[in-house]
């Protein structure tokens, strides 16, 4: 099988190229950034998603399905760039994979799509609108390239898509939203809050695209792992101390104190759970996670020791 | 100091939670957030309560099902929510094996800080529908006051009265195919006679009221509790059906817990007059 992953030099792009590789399917990646040590079967083409040249390299491979992992996520970005590479590069994808007749599009999306509030239901399912664009509007453009992929589900129905909704992912890379969260020793919390937090290790990230791969199924899917656990815990599990701050005082107390700097709507994500109910996906699929939260955190942990303050 | 009972009732708690037929993951949490260190901790002094301060006596504890989905509903007694801790102790202290009892709490509890979280480590969650399909989905027990906060406003002379119920707790019986347990709780509102509600300091809190007793705070005094369980009500349906059928079928619970509270006034007059506890 002919596949093309865009962003393929970001963590979960590169492992997936490999397997794939190993499985013996033809590899396209595209990616702005460098890619150390390419695979061999895998062809990496130095283009940006929304210009010309990604439309020759669609053009001249063909591919039979399309990975669309090429979003950025952190926040450190301008939201006008944000915009363009998200939104931007979704639709130039989705347009390339019609206009060059692709089988299957898998959009790579992530699971705080729905926000976290006080008023949410603990497990969400796919058919719930993003709520928590009000308290965190620096997410609004990955949730409009989340629901503009969806909607290639009726505007293409020839094109199979598959819109995944991925939990936080844990493990010995430290990449991710949650790794990053944890890297310090200090772990910011706000005082009286300790929202379940749902985690997968990254390897299994990995292995649940290359199941929507084979399934090929259609729709929107939110993909996580094992059952949550608190904040609490994963902070204690994973050997780092948690700082309860009182509300008021913490927009000021952070990026202070050894604690990592957050955005505000951020810690809307460190009072109420984002947990979402993955079932649709393991019926579609048969997708089942094989590395438990333990596991996942351990290996974390193992790559990451937290720093302890140097010994008086 | 220690309470007398408190050491056996430690064990007796850690030991039924054990028992508990819920799936915990190897860090002693469930899937939505209950904790056993938590229920242990949290739960002692409110089934240390059940047994020694209030002395609550349990009538028909056989018509709640052993196991499988099942919808406890019945009125509210007492300014706080006393009564649903008495019903959790009793699910857990009297049944065999025992069970956690998830009440469907008021909105305002999960933008508390500390209780939203104690709550949730407790099998307490939000009253959203959601929740409700969800563990009744997972053959759960549900705990339901379909009175709502104006349940718990009642005051003191009221305290035997029911208030109009809400029918979403009928739709989703109905679409899971769940049966009621109706339930009357006595006594709540002797415990916590409430005179006033303070509802503009309530909402300063983020609470619909704040109640009132004649001695100011909500702390209850040592009275008997009673709860009464009456036989399950199975409705047929889809919860698709038209408001006036819900409605009948609302009525007709509605009905059978005023039965129970009618019943459960004169087993009190009983015990009252000869002192002991009576069972029908």
């Amino acid at each position: 099988m002919k596949v093309l992953i865009t962003g393929v030099a970001g963590l979960v792009g590169q492992r997936l190229a490999r397997q794939l590789c190993a499985e013996g399917h033809e590899v396209i990646g595209i990616d702005r950034r460098r890619f150390a040590d390419v695979p061999a079967g895998l062809h990496l083409c130095h283009v940006d998603l929304r210009k010309r040249a990604a439309e020759e390299v669609f053009r001249h491979y063909r591919p039979e399905v399309v990975v669309h992992m090429a979003t950025i996520e952190h926040l450190f970005a301008e939201s006008e760039e944000r915009y363009r590479v998200n939104l931007g590069g979704t639709r130039a994808v989705f347009e390339q994979c019609r206009r060059h007749g692709a089988a299957h599009a898998i959009f790579v999306g992530r699971h705080t799509y729905y926000g976290a509030g006080p008023d949410s239901p603990l497990y969400h399912t796919e058919d719930e609108p993003p709520l928590g664009l009000a308290s965190y509007p620096e997410l609004a453009d990955l949730v409009a390239a989340d629901l503009y992929a969806g909607s290639a589900l009726w505007r293409f129905p020839e094109l199979v898509t598959t819109v995944l909704r991925v939990c936080y992912s844990l493990g010995p890379s430290g990449h991710g939203t949650l790794a990053t969260l944890l890297k310090r020793r200090l772990v910011p919390a706000v005082l009286g809050f300790d929202p379940l937090a749902q985690l997968m290790h990254e390897a299994d990230v990995v292995d649940a695209i290359a199941t929507a791969i084979r399934a090929r199924p259609r729709g929107v899917f939110n993909v996580c792992g094992p059952s949550p656990l608190p904040l609490s815990v994963l902070v204690r599990e994973t050997g780092r101390r948690l700082v309860p701050i009182p509300e008021p005082l913490i927009a000021a107390a952070l990026g202070r104190f050894g604690l990592p700097k957050l955005s505000r709507g951020a810690l809307g994500h460190l009072k109420h759970s984002i947990v979402v109910d993955g079932s649709a996906f393991r019926r579609a699929t048969g997708f089942v996670h094989t590395r438990d939260e333990a596991q996942a955190m351990t290996e974390f942990a193992a790559a990451f020791p937290a720093r302890r303050p140097r010994a008086a | 100091m220690q309470l007398a009972g408190a050491g056996s009732l430690h064990a007796e708690l850690e030991d039924r939670i054990e028992r508990l037929e819920i799936p915990w993951n190897r860090f002693g949490y469930d899937p939505y957030g209950a904790s056993k260190r938590h229920l242990v901790r949290t739960l002692l002094p409110f089934c240390w309560a059940y047994r020694h301060y209030f002395g609550v006596r349990v009538h028909g504890i056989a018509n709640v099902p052993a196991r499988g989905r099942a919808m406890l509903v019945g009125n509210h007694s007492g300014g706080i929510a006393l009564d649903a801790a008495m019903v959790i102790a009793a699910m857990l202290l009297e049944l065999d094996p025992p069970r956690l009892a998830h009440g469907m709490a008021d909105r305002f509890l999960s933008r508390w800080p500390f209780l939203a979280v104690l709550a949730q480590r407790c099998g307490q969650m939000t009253g959203l529908p959601e929740h409700a399909e969800r563990l009744l989905e997972a053959e759960r027990l549900l705990l339901v006051f379909p009175e709502g906060a104006h349940g718990t406003e009642k005051l003191y002379r009221q305290r035997y009265s029911l208030v109009d119920f809400g029918t979403g707790f009928v739709r989703l019986a109905l679409a899971a195919k769940a049966p009621i347990v109706p339930f009357a709780f006595l006594g709540g509102g002797e415990a916590i006679p409430t005179v006033a509600n303070a509802y503009k300091l309530g909402r300063r809190f983020g609470a619909p009221y704040l109640p009132v007793t004649p001695w100011v705070l909500p702390l209850p005094l040592p009275v008997r509790l009673d709860i009464h369980f009456g036989e399950p009500v199975v409705l047929g349906g889809t919860g698709d059906e038209d408001d006036e059928v819900v409605a009948a079928h609302v009525e007709r619970v509605k009905l059978a817990i005023a039965g129970l509270i009618a019943h459960g006034k004169r087993v009190r007059r009983v015990g009252a007059t000869r002192g002991a506890g009576a069972t029908p």
